[in-house]
């Protein structure tokens, strides 16, 4: 499953998505740990998969929660989440 | 001082299916979605349906529960004691007293619109009181990308009783006065319903009918929702939940805009999120769950 998080505003879209498929299937999940605005916590889906989210407190302001992490070159890999997940489970849209 | 009509106020509705008895059923499940603005409850036997109820969500949520709860169930006989699991659903879906399990929204209205609209669905708009969500799932009903837009009115149903009410016309009456127009006019501020309506009151002032201005409101909500469908991915078939789904202006006009023809339903649309719970809550009683 891609679990879009974020937002449509009149400054663009501010989506973080996550593909739970890959996620499920990785025992240490250390994206969680990785993002220093604590935005990632570990769930259980509804399908039973233990997966990510995108904490509920940052669902509306992601695109200020994420700005101190994201490159002005738009180089997206090296944000700590994306590098320490190394499987392309999580994307950023903006 | 005379009492000010609601024109917002959609009809509330009930039903018990006359060819069920409950009594002969092995497994009764119920569905109960408490959302923002409205609350659903629905009573399946064996999976079918045997009876909901649809009504306003009030201000407390256990209360809204219930009251949808107990409304489905009147007249049939029925206690909570016979619901043999209960899956609840919605914004208030940890405030749902007779639940044995929540359920994301999410994960109720795809598989609440594989029943409703049959397996063929691929892409389910959910279109709720205070947001909007594009769903793709796979033929069982499982969703395989979802996206929600909760942070602004625009685009949901309250917008669209803001609009009933600031133009006087009742919201069932909303969509279908919208299409009396030759030609759609250009569309008032999509991003923001504060901002709409203003936009709309100077409209009024300039002389514009209420007609063009629905219109103008109608096409707006469309191609935000049209944005957010695209995101996330169309694939036919495509169906529409929730309360705006009943809105012709806007799924006209959604239609229009994706090239896509959205099935008709056969269900009163509000109900997925609801179907879909005690469907979800069916499933786990076959898995052994015990309430």
């Amino acid at each position: 499953m891609i679990a879009n998080y974020g937002f449509k505003d009149g400054g663009g879209e501010f989506y973080v998505s996550i593909n739970t498929d890959i996620c499920a299937e990785c025992t240490d999940k250390p994206c969680v740990a990785a993002c220093p605005e604590s935005v990632l916590a570990i769930i259980e889906d509804d399908y039973d998969d233990e997966v990510i989210e995108v904490v509920k407190e940052h669902r509306k302001k992601i695109k200020y929660t994420c700005a101190p992490c994201l490159p002005t070159d738009g180089k997206r890999d090296v944000m700590p989440c994306v590098t320490s997940c190394g499987k392309g489970a999580i994307k950023h849209s903006w | 001082m005379a009492e000010q009509k609601e024109y917002w106020r959609w009809t509330e509705s009930r039903w018990t299916n006359p060819d069920l008895d409950w009594k002969n059923a092995k497994i009764i499940t119920a569905g109960v979605d408490v959302g923002s603005v409205s609350s659903q409850a629905v009573i399946m036997c064996d999976g079918q349906l045997y009876a909901y109820a649809n009504m306003r969500t009030g201000s407390n949520s256990p209360d809204s529960a219930w009251n949808a709860f107990n409304w489905a169930i009147e007249g049939t006989g029925l206690t909570v004691d016979d619901i043999h699991y209960t899956v609840g659903t919605g914004y208030g879906r940890v405030n749902v007293p007779m639940a044995n399990k929540a359920v994301t929204e999410i994960a109720c209205h795809a598989r609440g619109a594989n029943f409703m609209y049959g397996p063929t669905v691929r892409t389910v708009l959910d279109m709720g009181g205070q947001d909007c969500k594009a769903i793709t799932t796979d033929d069982k009903g499982k969703v395989q990308s979802f996206l929600m837009n909760d942070k602004c009115a625009a685009g949901t149903g309250r917008g669209m009783e803001v609009f009933a009410n600031l133009l006087s016309v009742s919201i069932n009456e909303v969509g279908d006065m919208s299409l009396k127009v030759d030609e759609d006019p250009p569309p008032v501020s999509s991003t923001c319903v504060v901002f709409a309506k203003a936009e709309a009151t100077g409209l009024l002032r300039a002389g514009w009918s209420t007609e063009k201005v629905l219109a103008a409101y109608c096409l707006a909500m469309a191609q935000r929702v049209v944005s957010l469908l695209e995101r996330n991915g169309v694939q036919p078939d495509f169906a529409i939940t929730g309360g705006i789904a009943k809105n012709a202006g806007v799924v006209t006009r959604l239609e229009k805009l994706l090239n896509l023809k959205a099935l008709a339903p056969k269900y009163d649309t509000q109900l997925a999120g609801a179907v879909g719970a005690a469907l979800f809550a069916k499933a786990l009683v076959e898995k052994g769950k015990k309430k």
